[in-house]
C-alpha cells in the first residue's frame, strides 16, 4: 500500500496510508463541528484537503490570481532578534518590502508589549516616523495588550492566578478588572503617539493570552482608537482558539467573552471596529496535520462566513494554523496548510 | 501576494484602511489601475504599471519614487488618505488640499 509523506503536529515526519489520512482528516473536521457548534466540511472540501495533502512536490500553491495578502507580527524584528542578524528595524522593514516582497509589516519593540512601550513611546514614534518615511508597503505599529504584566510584582495589580486558588474570587475578579482599565489607558496612549506620526495601523497581537479580561481590553482599546484616530486601521491577532475564561463573567456588547471561538470572536473585533482579524485555531502536537488542517478549515471556514466588514487573515505560524509546533517551521507543511486555508474557507490574508 | 513586486500592498491597505474582504478590495485596485484582478498578482504586469505610475518598485533605478514620493502618488491612484502623507505634508508646510 502506497504511504504519503506527511508530519505529526510537533513536526515529526510521517508516512501514512490514504485511508489513514481520509480517516484523520474526517476526525478533525469533526472536533471543530463539535467544539465549535459549527458545521463541518463537505465531502467535496474533505476530498480536496486530501488532495491537497498527498499532492506531489515540496512545496505546492494556489492557481494563479488566487493568492492573498499577507499581515505580520513582530514582523520588523525577525532578522535582528530571532535570526541574531544586527539590522536595525528600519532597515529590517526596508528588507522586507523590497528583499522578501511583504505586503505589510508591522514595528513593535523588542518588548512586544504596550505596557513596556509606554515609558518609551515618544522614541518609538521617532523610530516608526523614520520607517514610514522609507517604506511604501503599510506599516502598522504592533505590540501585545499582555495583562500578565500588570499584576505584582512587575505591575500594580494583585495576581488573579494566586489569588483564585486561595479561593479568593472577588479579589481575582476585580484585580483583573483594574488591569483591563490600565491596559485600554496604555494601548490608546501608544497609539496616540503612533497616529501621530502617521501609522498606517495598530497590530494588538496575542490578544486574549491572559483570558477574557485580555480580550475585552484589546476589544475596548480598538474602540477608542477607531474613535479617536479613526484614520488608523486596527488589526486584532488572537493568541489562540478559545478565549480562556479566567475571569467569566466578563461581556462586550451583550456577548460573554469567555469560551469564544473564532467565529464568535470575529464579530466582536467587527463591532470594536477592527478592520482586520487575525484568527487562531491551535496546533495538537500529539496529531497528525492532517487532522490539524482539516479542523483548522472547519473553524476558519466558519469565521470567514461569520464576518462582515473586516477582513480574515488566519494566523498560520508555528503552532497555529495547522503548521507543527517546532522551531524551524517546514515548508512542505506551510504550503500545504496555507493553500487549503485559501481555496476551502476563501479567507481574505494569511 | 507579493508586496511591491505585484499589487499585494495595494490590496491590503484597502483591507486596513476600510476594512474591504480580500475580492473587494483587489476589486477596487484593479479597477483604480485599470488592470484587471488577475493582473495584480502578476509581477510582470504590475512592474511595468508601478514604474508607470511611480507606485514604488523592488528595484528602484533612474530616481524612481520610494517612500514617501511613492505614496504620495498612491494616494492620488487609489483616492485615499495615508497618514504618513499627511504627516510629511504639515511637517514640510505643504497643502495639498487635504
Amino acid at each position: 500500500m502506497e504511504k504519503y509523506f506527511t508530519r505529526m503536529g510537533d513536526g515529526r515526519a510521517v508516512f501514512m496510508s490514504l485511508d489513514e489520512i481520509k480517516a484523520d482528516v474526517q476526525e478533525g473536521v469533526d472536533d471543530a463541528a463539535k467544539r465549535g457548534k459549527i458545521p463541518p466540511l463537505t465531502k467535496s472540501e474533505i476530498d480536496h484537503i486530501v488532495d491537497i495533502i498527498t499532492m506531489d512536490g515540496v512545496v505546492v500553491g494556489v492557481r494563479q490570481g488566487d493568492q492573498v495578502v499577507g499581515s505580520t507580527d513582530q514582523g520588523s524584528e525577525t532578522l535582528d532578534l530571532v535570526c541574531g542578524i544586527p539590522i536595525d528595524r528600519i532597515i529590517q522593514a526596508q528588507i522586507y518590502e523590497r528583499g522578501f516582497g511583504l505586503d505589510s509589516s508591522d514595528f513593535g519593540f523588542t518588548d512586544y508589549n504596550f505596557k513596556a512601550v509606554k515609558s518609551v513611546a515618544s522614541f518609538e514614534a521617532s523610530y516608526m516616523e523614520k520607517a514610514l518615511e522609507g517604506t511604501v508597503m503599510p506599516l502598522l505599529y504592533g505590540g501585545m495588550p499582555n495583562l500578565g504584566f500588570y499584576t505584582k510584582p512587575d505591575g500594580p495589580v494583585e495576581n488573579w492566578a494566586e489569588l483564585l486558588p486561595l479561593a479568593k474570587i472577588d479579589e481575582a475578579l476585580a484585580a483583573q478588572e483594574q488591569a483591563v482599565e490600565m491596559a485600554v489607558h496604555d494601548i490608546v496612549y501608544v497609539a496616540e503617539q503612533m497616529d501621530a506620526v502617521g501609522s498606517d495601523g495598530i497590530n494588538l497581537d496575542t490578544a486574549g493570552a491572559a483570558g477574557d479580561a485580555d480580550f475585552l481590553a484589546t476589544l475596548m482599546a480598538t474602540e477608542e482608537i477607531k474613535r479617536r484616530f479613526p484614520n488608523q486601521g486596527v488589526e486584532i491577532g488572537m493568541a489562540g482558539e478559545f478565549v480562556l475564561g479566567m475571569h467569566g463573567r466578563l461581556k462586550y456588547k451583550g456577548e460573554r467573552l469567555a469560551g469564544l471561538y473564532p467565529h464568535k470572536q470575529v464579530a466582536l473585533a467587527e463591532m470594536a471596529g477592527a478592520t482586520v482579524f487575525g484568527a487562531v485555531v491551535n496546533t495538537n502536537t500529539s496529531k497528525s496535520f492532517p487532522w490539524n488542517i482539516a479542523r483548522v478549515c472547519t473553524f476558519i471556514k466558519e469565521t470567514v462566513k461569520e464576518a462582515g466588514h473586516i477582513a480574515v487573515h488566519a494566523n498560520v505560524g508555528m503552532g497555529v494554523g495547522g503548521i507543527p509546533m517546532c522551531e524551524v517551521i517546514p515548508c512542505d507543511a506551510v504550503s500545504r496548510a496555507d493553500k487549503a486555508l485559501i481555496e476551502i474557507t476563501r479567507l481574505d490574508g494569511l | 501576494m507579493g508586496g511591491i513586486k505585484t499589487a499585494g500592498d495595494l490590496v491590503f491597505r484597502m483591507q486596513l484602511l476600510k476594512g474591504m474582504r480580500i475580492g473587494e478590495a483587489k476589486k477596487y485596485v484593479a479597477d483604480k489601475l485599470g488592470v484587471t484582478e488577475f493582473d495584480l498578482c502578476d509581477s510582470s504586469v504590475m512592474a511595468e504599471i508601478r514604474n508607470d505610475l511611480g507606485l514604488g518598485v523592488q528595484m528602484p533605478s533612474d530616481c524612481a519614487p520610494t517612500g514617501i514620493s511613492a505614496k504620495m502618488r498612491i494616494e492620488r491612484a487609489l483616492d485615499i488618505r495615508i497618514n504618513s502623507v499627511g504627516v510629511f505634508e504639515k511637517k514640510a508646510g505643504i497643502n495639498l488640499g487635504r
